[in-house]
């Protein structure tokens, strides 16, 4: 049977020119919406470009754009910024994910649990532009939450989003809300990975939750916190709603993560040309994420 | 029963016990789960149901007697019905375009054996990832020439390199679930591929569209930065309207928490339909 099958099918699946045909418009509209404005800033990202100057030639000038912006300490910066934040928040929201991982997937309490995975939904289904208005509004010095919550435990008023380091811990914590339901339900996709009779098994062979977690299920989180990482990783590169809409980058450039660095040089400084630079480098850092996704989460395409 | 051994009864009670701890504190940490996820959430919309002076009152008002005249301002004064009504018309408008022009593709992706189809894979998963600004740079100065800026069909079309990928992941998720065979004895029958993919693969795999398409509304009702950049005033959408009350000293924060309320309560329902796909939407079809 199956060698028959593999006579009269081969030139149905074996067919690049009628794969083509499928293929052809979605490809086509990814090309002209995507590679070619691409193609386009990469041209731009070799003139001199200034959008506040509209007379001006645009005339082509090397790398000087690319060497401006390796020499500009405030791209360094912004980049670093966006690092520290990076490691800031991940490892609070795997850890986080995790805790809330395993209280949801702990026998018991069934509909409990269920309302808290319901609830998780809220803060992956709001508007990253309107988690960061309320932000705005929590870490408000005066009637915010945040200041109202540390009031009932004698501490506070802080001066969050004024001040340089509390406005990058604030935007922080807004991002640990958001996102931390995110690591909870991959790692939870991973826990129901493990096998149940293994384990009932470790349950039965030790007491310590700890070492069911280090020697059981850790080993099926891994796959888990992997996406996680890379996931997060372009996330956070890309982010610009949120910070946009809680504090414009600012105070003076505190939360300035890289994507908002380089809007502002597009749109708020207008130099186009340099602007794009910065944003082919950004291209290419995220070929890099996206060609580790495919090596390390993807096994079969 | 009455010979039950006494020392089994208590061995059992002592077993319980604890146990019983163990399950307070899980009960405990569910609820505080639940807290933190719905607090910012029930922030937003109790500042939303606040008059002004109770909005800016320090330290804040837990209980008021909430009213919805924020809701009636911004909907019938404000511009916000209009820009609702913006995000809307792109969202939708987009979401059928990605689906039309993915669903080929994701089948074509489950089906077939091609060359270059990694490459193609990764040019989607690249696409997902990329920072919009990369793309809004050269865009902006495109629509600019073209005279699209401030119009839906701009935002309809950009907002396909994030859709399409997601269409596409999804869809060929489900697709690679229909039995080949299917295809295999509609083929002997003599229908042509096409036939085969819009009567038979495509309604099979109907689950996995919705999902998408769900995915896809949400994505484009949600987005800012391409909206801000390429949107003023006819064409723009509901994030940045609720962005543009962001100026001046006094903020009319009950106005703004409507707003927000407004855009956010459609994707929470949208996103419980979806909630047992939402990982797998998340990750690209990496984890399910």
């Amino acid at each position: 049977m199956s060698n028959n099958k593999k006579r009269v099918f081969p030139t149905l699946w074996n067919n690049t020119r009628a794969a083509f045909s499928f293929l052809a418009p979605a490809t086509v509209a990814l090309a002209l919406i995507g590679i070619f404005p691409t193609v386009f800033a990469l041209v731009n990202s070799f003139r001199q470009y200034n959008l506040a100057r509209p007379k001006d030639p645009t005339p082509f000038i090397g790398f000087d754009n690319y060497l401006s912006v390796l020499n500009d300490a405030s791209f360094w910066a912004a980049l670093g910024r966006t690092g520290l934040f990076l490691v800031t928040v991940v490892p609070i929201q795997l850890a986080l994910g995790l805790v809330i991982a395993l209280l949801l997937h702990k026998p018991g309490l069934s509909g409990f649990k269920l309302l808290a995975r319901m609830s998780l939904v809220i803060p992956l289904a709001t508007a990253p532009a309107v988690a960061g208005l309320i932000g705005r509004l929590i870490f408000n010095r005066d009637f915010g939450a945040a200041n109202a919550l540390l009031a009932m435990l004698n501490a506070g008023p802080v001066e969050w989003l004024g001040d340089t380091t509390n406005a990058f811990i604030a935007v922080a914590l807004m991002d640990i809300w958001q996102w931390t339901p995110f690591c909870a339900l991959v790692l939870l996709a991973g826990l129901t990975m493990v096998p149940n009779e293994i384990e009932e098994a470790a349950r039965l062979e030790t007491r310590s939750r700890w070492q069911i977690v280090r020697y059981v299920q850790l080993p099926f989180l891994l796959p888990s916190a992997t996406v996680i990482l890379i996931l997060r990783t372009a996330d956070i590169l890309k982010m610009f709603d949120t910070v946009f809409t809680m504090t414009r980058g600012g105070p003076g450039a505190a939360t300035e993560l890289v994507s908002v660095y380089i809007q502002r040089i597009g749109f708020r400084v207008f130099d186009q040309g340099v602007a794009s630079a910065q944003a082919i480098l950004l291209l290419i850092l995220t070929i890099v994420l996206a060609r580790l996704y495919i090596k390390f989460v993807y096994r079969e395409i | 029963m009455a010979t039950v051994p006494a020392a089994n009864v208590v061995a059992t009670l002592a077993r319980t016990r604890p146990r019983m701890k163990v399950s307070a504190w899980h009960l405990v940490g569910l609820l505080a789960i639940f807290l933190f996820a719905v607090f910012p959430f029930y922030w937003m919309v109790a500042t939303s149901m606040k008059t002004q002076a109770e909005a800016l009152a320090s330290p804040p008002v837990w209980l008021f007697t909430p009213h919805l005249d924020n809701y009636v301002k911004v909907l019938f004064e404000r511009d916000v019905l209009h820009s609702l009504g913006n995000s809307l018309i792109v969202a939708a408008c987009t979401t059928v375009l990605a689906v039309g022009l993915g669903t080929p593709a994701a089948y074509a992706l489950a089906r077939f054996e091609f060359k270059g189809k990694q490459d193609l894979w990764f040019w989607f998963i690249t696409n997902r990832m990329l920072s919009p600004i990369v793309v809004a740079l050269p865009i902006f100065l495109m629509a600019r020439n073209l005279g699209l800026i401030d119009t839906h069909l701009v935002l309809i079309l950009i907002y396909l390199t994030f859709n399409l990928p997601i269409v596409v992941w999804i869809c060929t998720d489900q697709f690679r679930g229909v039995p080949k065979d299917l295809d295999e004895a509609a083929r002997l029958s003599g229908a042509s591929r096409f036939t085969i993919f819009w009567r038979i693969a495509l309604p099979l795999a109907m689950p996995g569209v919705a999902v998408s398409a769900i995915f896809s509304f949400i994505f484009s009702w949600n987005e800012l930065l391409y909206a801000l950049v390429l949107t003023r005033n006819v064409a723009r959408t509901a994030p940045v309207t609720a962005t543009s009350f962001m100026s001046g000293y006094d903020l009319p924060w009950g106005e703004i928490m409507a707003t927000g309320t407004l855009i956010v309560f459609p994707v929470i329902i949208f996103a419980l339909m979806v909630s047992k796909h939402l990982v797998q939407g998340l990750t690209m079809g990496a984890v399910k």
